[in-house]
């Protein structure tokens, strides 16, 4: 396995609780979470708001650090690693976010804003290399010389997803890609992440609300619910014959694009 | 049957660019109509257009919304202020920005009760009561002293549809109203926004992209690209036996649970290229 967590929880300070002198009360976000994933497999975080995937997706990325359980990253515990220890597995891990309109910054241009990653890391950051990594996502060399605002939607998630694969990592965690975009551009972009997963044997967190993307996308599948896994398994199996009720109920609540008589009831 | 949303010929432009071309549609009495399409094919402009909310750069260059037989383009200001919120009434897309922060949501929801119906401070609380009952909001009297950001984005939702049922409207334009949603909450917001729209006999402008959203609530449906309309019809016809090439791609390249293994296709380059062609020329 690539990445492992084992009994993971993550507490966080409950900013409802108001306190004069001493300690907040924490609140445990992610409670009792085991989850793993091998090279090349693409699992999918699956809950409502407020169910903990992202947040369990930024601890396998170590962006938080786990309260309790331990989290290993091929063979290495990084579970308590310190920002300096972290430092040369950064490259191996990435993340693409959902809102490439912030998450990207708008007074660098592209090729600043790749070269940057790729400085970072001592990488090759010269314009033939960065012309290299866009062609890869399917954007044209002369968009390096462009700003964000000038890009449609869909462009600007191939910019995220070209700086997180710039430092060709092992492990990547997409948050919530394409929920922005438009159904053509998400299958385009869909199909894009199918071909980089292929050829660079990526590991894939993928965190989505929408189950038919999963079902689509994701060998795997991980179904939360208020931090917690409530189911997992083969995204098949789990959508053959899910095992709890809550599962069956997020499935049942999709509308598909056929008049079901009845579905609203 | 006359339809009590008539709009005929609208052409708008912002600039030279144009936003809706020769946009035709009419939808009757009790009907559920969808505007579909992808970003920038119009479909909350036409919205805005029927709520006399244009953005200012938008101008109108042709054509008529006709409500119950008044065309609402030519109608002076005061009258049209008459019907605005009153008799055509919108569910927007994002109830956290629709709401006013810093007041309670019992203020908000009375205002359009005793400021356009009329109605006394008590006899508003009253029927804000009802109404938040009506969508099914538990505990509604401590709702009306609750500020939105301490309601769940469903809760808010909820109050934004009691709101714009609040006067009767003939009219709803519902502007993408569950996008923002959890899956589970979209199916109880859209049941609710369905009921509502019986009980009332209100018209429904449904504006989505979400062609599943269409198929469960919407009778008829309009399909646009670019600011025109390329099909129109039934629902159920036009999503079992689309006519036109770019309804179809649209259904290819939705994802489906039930049906994994058809691979998901974006639009063809070669039919943006020829709607483009179609719309220049």
């Amino acid at each position: 396995m690539l990445i492992e967590a084992r009994n993971i929880s993550l507490d966080v300070p409950d900013m409802g609780h108001q306190v004069l002198i001493g300690q907040r009360r924490t609140l445990r976000i992610l409670k009792n979470v085991s989850i793993s994933i091998a090279k090349g497999e693409t699992v999918g975080l699956v809950g409502e708001s407020g169910s903990g995937k992202t947040s369990l997706g930024r601890t396998l990325l170590r962006l938080y650090e786990p309260s309790e359980g331990t989290l290993t990253f091929d063979g290495q515990d990084i579970t308590h690693a310190s920002a300096a220890e972290l430092k040369p597995l950064r490259r191996r891990m990435q993340m693409i976010f959902q809102d490439p309109q912030s998450s990207l910054n708008p007074r660098h241009t592209i090729r600043a804003i790749i070269a940057t990653a790729l400085k970072l890391h001592g990488l090759d950051a010269s314009d033939k290399a960065i012309a290299a990594i866009l062609d890869r996502v399917g954007l044209p060399a002369t968009a390096m010389s462009r700003y964000p605002h000038q890009m449609s939607g869909g462009q600007r998630q191939r910019v995220g997803i070209a700086r997180a694969i710039a430092l060709k990592p092992d492990f990547v965690v997409a948050d919530e890609i394409v929920s922005g975009l438009d159904v053509s551009t998400q299958a385009q972009v869909l199909d894009l992440l199918q071909g980089l997963r292929a050829e660079m044997g990526l590991a894939l967190a993928f965190i989505s609300h929408d189950l038919s993307v999963v079902r689509h996308l994701c060998e795997r599948v991980v179904i939360m619910r208020a931090g917690e896994i409530v189911e997992e398994g083969r995204t098949a199996d789990v959508f053959k014959a899910p095992k709890t009720e809550f599962t069956r109920t997020l499935i049942d609540s999709i509308p598909l694009p056929e008049v079901r008589p009845g579905w609203l009831g | 049957m006359s339809p009590v949303v008539d709009i005929r010929n609208l052409s708008a432009s912002a600039g030279a660019q144009p936003i809706l071309r020769d946009v035709s549609l009419s939808v009757n009495a009790g009907e559920v109509m969808a505007l579909v399409g992808e970003s920038g094919a119009g479909k909350s402009t036409i919205a805005k257009a029927v709520l006399g909310i244009l953005p200012a750069g938008i101008k109108v260059s042709r054509g008529e919304i006709l409500f119950e037989g008044t065309d609402l383009l030519r109608l002076a200001p005061s009258k049209l202020r008459e019907l605005l919120g009153v008799r055509i009434a919108l569910i927007p897309q994002d109830p956290l920005t629709s709401l006013n922060p810093s007041r309670r949501i019992g203020d908000q929801l009375t205002d359009g009760l005793r400021l356009r119906a009329g109605l006394s401070r008590g006899d508003a609380k009253a029927r804000a009561l009802k109404l938040l009952n009506d969508v099914h909001i538990r505990d509604p009297e401590r709702v009306l002293t609750r500020y939105p950001h301490e309601l769940s984005g469903g809760m808010r939702q909820r109050v934004l549809i009691a709101q714009a049922f609040s006067l009767n409207p003939h009219v709803i334009i519902a502007d993408e109203p569950t996008t923002a949603l959890d899956v589970t909450v979209q199916k109880q917001v859209l049941r609710l926004i369905r009921d509502m729209q019986r009980e009332h006999k209100a018209t429904l402008l449904f504006v989505t992209h979400d062609l599943g959203v269409v198929a469960q609530i919407c009778d008829r449906m309009t399909v646009l690209y670019g600011g025109k309309v390329l099909e129109q019809g039934a629902t159920a016809d036009i999503l079992s036996n689309p006519s036109h090439p770019y309804t179809r791609a649209l259904l290819a390249a939705s994802p489906r649970y039930d049906k994994p293994d058809q691979s998901l296709k974006p639009v063809p380059d070669s039919l943006i290229a020829e709607l483009r062609r179609e719309l220049s020329a």
